[in-house]
């Protein structure tokens, strides 16, 4: 069971010693952490830690749109949403990033203005990652230098599913070296498990270890685009993850979870895990965020109900 | 770095429960006054506030009890057909379902067990219970006991603190699916529920006398169980008190099954699934505060692993909530009475002595009330007092072994065999583990795992019969 930083060190030099060491790790047991995450669900959040809740979830909030039928006016309308997720309510904070389509990366920088948002970005030829990888490189380029500070990738999951681990490390690393040297301060990267594609929770806990060892600064559980995305359990999973990764090398790495979060009910559920599994160091916008988009909405009208006391109704939230 | 994410209170409403100030006794469908008229009263552990006052049934009340349950048993409930004593343990398992919420805080109030258990556990259980039996109402000539078999006559039952409805349950309902009539005695500090399932008894229409509730303390339950006129006897609880009921019993007819104290194994293998062993260990000891016959208070963990896995359980014992039981995040209640409080303290204080060491989570106790902090002694070894005798408090006493035939040869090396615990990734481990093990119940990668349809019961000085399941009807056949 034991992990040391010496035993991390040596861990990604050959293929053979990633896999003893991905294998190595204690396993997961399905009925157990889906218990656990089962128990969590049932917190009661009310009043006061629900205000901070909900505020605290808006703010780790990735504002997503990823469709083909994406447009420019699409991105700007986002953009003044996540800027004012209430314009009737200035205290009500903004969200963490913007995510979109390389192509639209400008649009949504130039929407954001000077505004200290983040602008995240898939890439890696999102949402399969099946393309070579020179093409990801210039996707993960392309993405950077029109001002992406956040790259979302997504991991070869052919590849880790039929044990080319070292493969998957070594793609990670090099979307890290292209985030870094294609502008400035180098962007955060974020790595995409899709484990819903990976299925079982050793091997998602293996994943996120491959990812973190890599240099992964977020590990993020789905694309979105395949089913189951995001749940309790997994996310429980990579919570636990981040935490032993952090307890073994000093290093801390965030969690997104992403995809199928739609209600404030269920936003808090993740909070409350995220503060009963990592520990509120994880709580915050830097370390841990939600890929959503119709979540946001749903925070708002409880957001509202909180402060006037009746529920406001879907039109009383903007629709973008 | 983040802020602290603080939980406000989140109380379930204690006005959902409608306590009377006093009770009488259940017999004969009916709530009396005791013939005597003495009483005692009943607390909320978690705040020693008196809930109700409760009668005390002596002499005269246990023969009225026995007598209303033998003549229900005559003239009615045993010749009544299986199928139609089945609709009335279904219809009693649907409203125990509809008063569930009300049953859990009442449950919580006189127990000291949070809600979240009394809601999730307790309650669910206890509906469970009545519904797998009013199952078997029907069809006991297929249940592997002869072509016909007939009930036993008048069960006495004395039931402990830690569960009490759901203690009742696992009395109620297999006796009277099998067409016998009860009398039953809950626990002095807990009587409370017993007697709101008393009027769910009035409220399915039960016939009178079929089930009869006396409250009172040690000497009513000796009454009872020492009456002449009962054909079967059955109890959970201690072991000491279910040796004098043995001896008192020997020589007679009467049928007795035991469900006695225990000191579980809970054994963690170094190829563990470890954030689930740690789950494990934890639900195995701290779950209803420790007060669990079948607690895993002993955990042997392979001492390659010792010090990640006490790492972990310390880290995760930090996070567990004591308090308010009533409240809904609350993970750790009250002890439940001031006695049991100081038996815990007695034999800590004995752990310390021995030169165990105590590490106990953080947590901030209410100035009222009883209550111990989740507690963990390191450096045990078999030849502690804490590694033999049964706490039945939140306190775990962590044994390290070598190889596994040493870690069974050490769970094996109590006088207790209740139940156990196995955590390894290795399913050819688990069976080879399981089958060595001399314990009724052996649970792998999971711990305090109820079912009605599985058998219950003690090895060695744990006690005999097997309570749940097809196995739990022997006991009321004959």
């Amino acid at each position: 069971m034991t992990t040391t930083l010496d035993a991390v060190a040596d861990v990604t030099a050959s293929e053979e010693s990633l896999r003893r060491f991905l294998y190595g790790l204690p396993g997961v047991d399905q009925v157990g952490a889906e218990a656990r995450a089962a128990t969590l669900a049932t917190r009661s959040i009310k009043t006061t830690a629900k205000a901070y809740a909900i505020d605290l979830a808006i703010s780790m909030i990735d504002l997503t749109t990823l469709e083909g039928a994406d447009t420019p006016g699409k991105v700007r309308a986002l953009a003044a949403k996540a800027l004012r997720p209430d314009p009737t309510d200035p205290t009500c904070p903004p969200v963490a990033a913007l995510c979109v389509y390389p192509d639209l990366v400008a649009t949504a920088r130039a929407a954001l203005g000077g505004a200290p948002l983040h602008v995240a970005s898939v890439a890696t030829a999102f949402p399969s990652g099946r393309a070579s990888l020179d093409l990801k490189l210039h996707d993960v380029a392309d993405a950077v230098s029109a001002g992406a500070d956040e790259v979302d990738m997504v991991i070869d999951r052919g590849a880790f599913l039929s044990g080319r681990l070292q493969q998957v490390h070594d793609d990670i690393v090099a979307v890290k070296q292209a985030c870094a040297s294609s502008g400035g301060q180098g962007a955060h990267l974020k790595v995409i498990l899709e484990t819903g594609e990976l299925q079982t929770y050793d091997n998602v806990r293996r994943a996120c270890w491959l990812a973190m060892l890599a240099g992964a600064d977020f590990v993020k559980t789905s694309t979105g685009k395949v089913q189951p995305a995001a749940t309790l359990p997994v996310t429980l999973v990579m919570l636990e993850a981040v935490r032993d990764f952090r307890a073994a090398t000093g290093r801390q790495v965030g969690v997104k979870a992403a995809g199928g979060i739609r209600t404030a009910k269920d936003a808090v559920r993740y909070l409350v895990v995220v503060n009963e599994v990592a520990g509120d160091d994880w709580l915050d916008a830097a370390w841990f965020r939600f890929g959503a988009s119709g979540l946001l909405n749903d925070l708002l009208m409880q957001r509202q109900r909180m402060s006037t006391g009746a529920y406001s109704g879907p039109d009383h939230v903007t629709l973008d | 770095m983040g802020k602290t994410f603080e939980y406000a209170p989140a109380p379930e409403s204690r006005n959902v429960v409608d306590l009377a100030s006093s009770y009488g006794l259940f017999v004969g469908g009916r709530f009396v006054d005791p013939a005597d008229g003495t009483s005692f009263k009943t607390v909320n552990p978690a705040t020693e506030e008196v809930l109700a006052e409760v009668a005390e049934a002596g002499q005269a009340d246990v023969d009225a009890a026995v007598a209303a349950a033998r003549r229900a048993y005559d003239e009615v409930w045993g010749p009544m057909p299986g199928r139609e004593r089945a609709k009335y343990l279904f219809r009693t398992a649907r409203i125990v379902q509809e008063r569930s919420r009300e049953l859990a805080v009442a449950e919580s109030l006189d127990n000291g067990k949070p809600i979240r258990e009394s809601r999730d556990v307790d309650l669910p259980l206890v509906a469970a219970w009545f519904f797998h039996y009013a199952g078997w109402a029907d069809k006991l000539e297929q249940a592997g006991y002869g072509p016909d078999p007939q009930p036993v006559g008048v069960a006495g039952q004395v039931i402990p603190w830690n569960f009490p409805l759901m203690m009742l349950a696992w009395k109620i309902a297999p006796a009277l699916a099998c067409g016998n009539t009860v009398v039953l005695k809950p626990a002095e500090t807990t009587p409370l529920t017993a007697l709101l399932f008393a009027e769910i008894c009035q409220q399915a229409d039960l016939p009178a006398g079929v089930v009869n509730i006396l409250t009172g303390a040690g000497e009513t339950g000796r009454r009872l169980v020492t009456h002449p006129d009962i054909d079967k006897v059955a109890f959970t609880g201690s072991t000491d008190v279910g040796r004098q009921i043995a001896r008192s019993l020997a020589g007679t007819d009467k049928r007795v099954t035991l469900e006695l104290g225990g000191k579980a194994a809970n054994i963690v293998f170094d190829d563990a699934p470890v954030d689930q062993a740690v789950e494990g260990i934890v639900d195995g000891i701290f779950f209803n505060q420790g007060h669990v016959c079948c607690a895993g208070s002993r955990l042997l963990v392979q001492e390659n692993v010792h010090d990640e896995v006490l790492e972990r359980l310390k880290a995760r014992m930090a996070t567990l909530r004591v308090g308010d039981p009533l409240d809904k995040n609350t993970d750790v209640g009250a002890i439940n009475s001031a006695a049991q409080l100081a038996r815990i303290r007695e034999l800590s204080a004995v752990g310390d002595a021995e030169g165990a060491e105590r590490w106990s989570a953080p947590c901030a106790l209410p100035d009222h009330g009883f209550w111990f902090a989740p507690t963990v002694f390191t450096g045990v070894t078999q030849a502690h007092r804490i590694a033999r005798e049964e706490i039945f408090g939140p306190v775990l006493s962590v044994l390290t072994f070598r190889t596994p035939a040493e870690a069974v040869a050490k769970a094996n090396n109590t006088p207790y065999g209740l139940s156990a615990g196995v955590w390894t990734e290795k399913g050819s481990l688990i069976l080879w583990t399981a089958e060595r093990l001399r314990a009724g119940v052996v649970w792998a990668n999971t711990f305090n795992k109820f079912d009605p349809a599985s058998p219950f019961g003690g090895y060695k000085e744990s006690g005999y019969g097997r309570e749940g399941g097809r196995h739990g009807l022997a006991g009321y056949l004959r």
